[in-house]
């Protein structure tokens, strides 16, 4: 929709990171220990998800989410702002939608 | 019922309705016409018009009513960019304007011109330096600052960037919905938007101030109306009934200000102290007097809504599932902030406190009952 964006501490929406320059590196650096399904769940449905699994990979480990309601965008790298938890990245996912990637940090 | 969404529209002043009912038996004719009735119309508007100027820090000249708030910013700012074409096609705005704004800049986009949205820290609150770069580069028409986020309360830093727009020989349109008739508003602006229903004014009136010397040529069809710059035949009465309620909002502000404050900083405080996993957004000191956002962890914005709405009490959201494009407010967006289980409380004046003790009362156990049916405990 809009053709530049500057500046701001906040992350991108996702029209922005759609955009020429990514958000974050186009591949992850490191494979998930988890990976939840969440694609067609609509927010806070990946959040829950993702709150009541992540204790299922070791302290330190990647979980990555798959979701496309465009909220989830926004709101898994909010929560883990609010948990304490490390955003490691958000990687487009061919068919729409992405994969966020979570590292559980305690 | 307790009402607290004044920031979607601010229940109608009682000067307002007193100026509205004599204004419609006195105030009906055209007052572009000669004879006795249509000056008489045409003395109401006009000294609505002196009124209104005086309270928003403009000249009665410089002030033109629309038909709404949104119709403003339309106007102003394509009237603006269609003003200033000769000096460039960049449209400069922050990311949280109100969609008016944005609205206007696609259209913009479409006719080949080029917009830059300059984002917003996690409060909301757009870093002044990185708009005054995006003003000063060429080519720049206009740039757009609201006074303060319709949605998180945060004030802009408008005098900044009125200063960096001076300097830029850029025009600023500033944005005052949330701001006319509550706070002192900045002089430094080239145009000025605003709506009389926010202040407790009818719905259907807005106010386009558009300084004298800023080039501004009128994207619709010609007419006289409005110093040819709103096409239609004017809402006498309703204007009227603006005007009056701006003067009788300008006295009680600064009172009634303070005193909305204190209800607002009690909900900010008391929200993550009775809710767990609550995030108050928004800036905690430079806000606007009346309004508070916050998001509620694992829950849907609309579940809350609903049951607000059962226990009594009109609150909004910015979450998806409340709108009606199923996106999350591009505001919450920009600020990086949660966008579900959103809840936006703005005190319209004369609120009694009793109102905010029993939101603050029933607001836990319908968060818990919410999280509970989606199974989190």
């Amino acid at each position: 929709m809009w053709r530049r964006r500057t500046g701001g501490g906040a992350r991108r929406s996702p029209e922005a990171a759609r955009e020429a320059e990514p958000a974050a590196p186009a591949r992850p650096a490191e494979p998930p220990a988890l990976t939840i399904d969440a694609l067609g769940r609509k927010c806070p449905i990946p959040i829950i998800m993702l709150a009541e699994r992540i204790n299922q990979v070791a302290t330190g480990g990647v979980v990555a989410v798959l979701a496309d309601d465009p909220a989830a965008f926004t709101d898994v790298p909010a929560w883990c702002r609010l948990k304490s938890h490390e955003h490691v990245g958000s990687y487009e996912l061919p068919q729409g939608g992405w994969s966020i990637h979570v590292r559980r940090n305690y | 019922m307790a009402y607290l969404d004044a920031a979607s529209t601010e229940p109608l002043h009682p000067a307002a309705r007193d100026a509205l009912l004599t204004a419609i038996d006195a105030g009906w004719a055209d007052p572009a016409r000669l004879y006795g009735t249509a000056r008489r119309a045409q003395m109401l508007l006009e000294r609505a018009r002196a009124e209104v100027a005086e309270l928003l820090g403009a000249r009665p000249d410089e002030v033109s009513f629309t038909t709404s708030g949104t119709q403003a910013v339309h106007l102003g700012v394509l009237g603006t960019l269609a003003g200033r074409r000769r000096a460039g096609t960049r449209l400069v705005a922050s990311a949280v304007e109100h969609s008016s704004v944005l609205h206007a800049g696609e259209v913009h986009e479409r006719a080949g011109g080029e917009v830059e949205l300059v984002g917003v820290s996690r409060t909301g609150r757009v870093d002044a330096g990185r708009f005054a770069e995006a003003v000063a580069r060429p080519g720049t028409a206009l740039a757009c600052l609201q006074t303060a986020n319709h949605e998180v309360g945060t004030l802009q830093p408008v005098e900044e960037a009125a200063l960096a727009c001076r300097e830029a020989g850029v025009p600023l349109l500033v944005d005052a919905a949330q701001s006319a008739g509550r706070v002192p508003l900045p002089g430094a602006w080239s145009v000025l938007t605003a709506s009389a229903h926010k202040w407790g004014g009818p719905a259907g009136v807005g106010v386009l101030a558009v300084r004298k010397g800023v080039r501004w040529r009128s994207p619709l069809p010609e007419d006289e109306r409005e110093r040819r710059r709103v096409p239609g035949f004017e809402n006498v009465p309703a204007i009227v009934a603006a005007a009056a309620a701006l003067r009788a909002r300008a006295e009680e502000a600064e009172a009634e200000g303070r005193r909305l404050s204190a209800l607002v900083e009690r909900i900010r405080a008391e929200v993550p102290r009775l809710v767990p996993d609550v995030e108050v957004v928004g800036d905690p000191d430079l806000r606007l007097p009346h309004l508070v956002t916050f998001s509620c962890l694992y829950v849907e914005g609309e579940a809350l809504l609903t049951e607000l709405d059962k226990a009594g009490f009109a609150v909004s959201s910015g979450s998806s599932c409340t709108a009606s494009t199923l996106r999350p407010s591009h505001v919450l967006e920009a600020m990086g902030v949660l966008t579900h289980g959103n809840v936006r409380v703005s005190l319209p004046r004369g609120v009694p406190e009793d109102d905010v003790d029993r939101f603050l009362a029933v607001l836990p156990d319908i968060v818990r009952r919410i999280r509970s049916s989606l199974g989190v405990h």
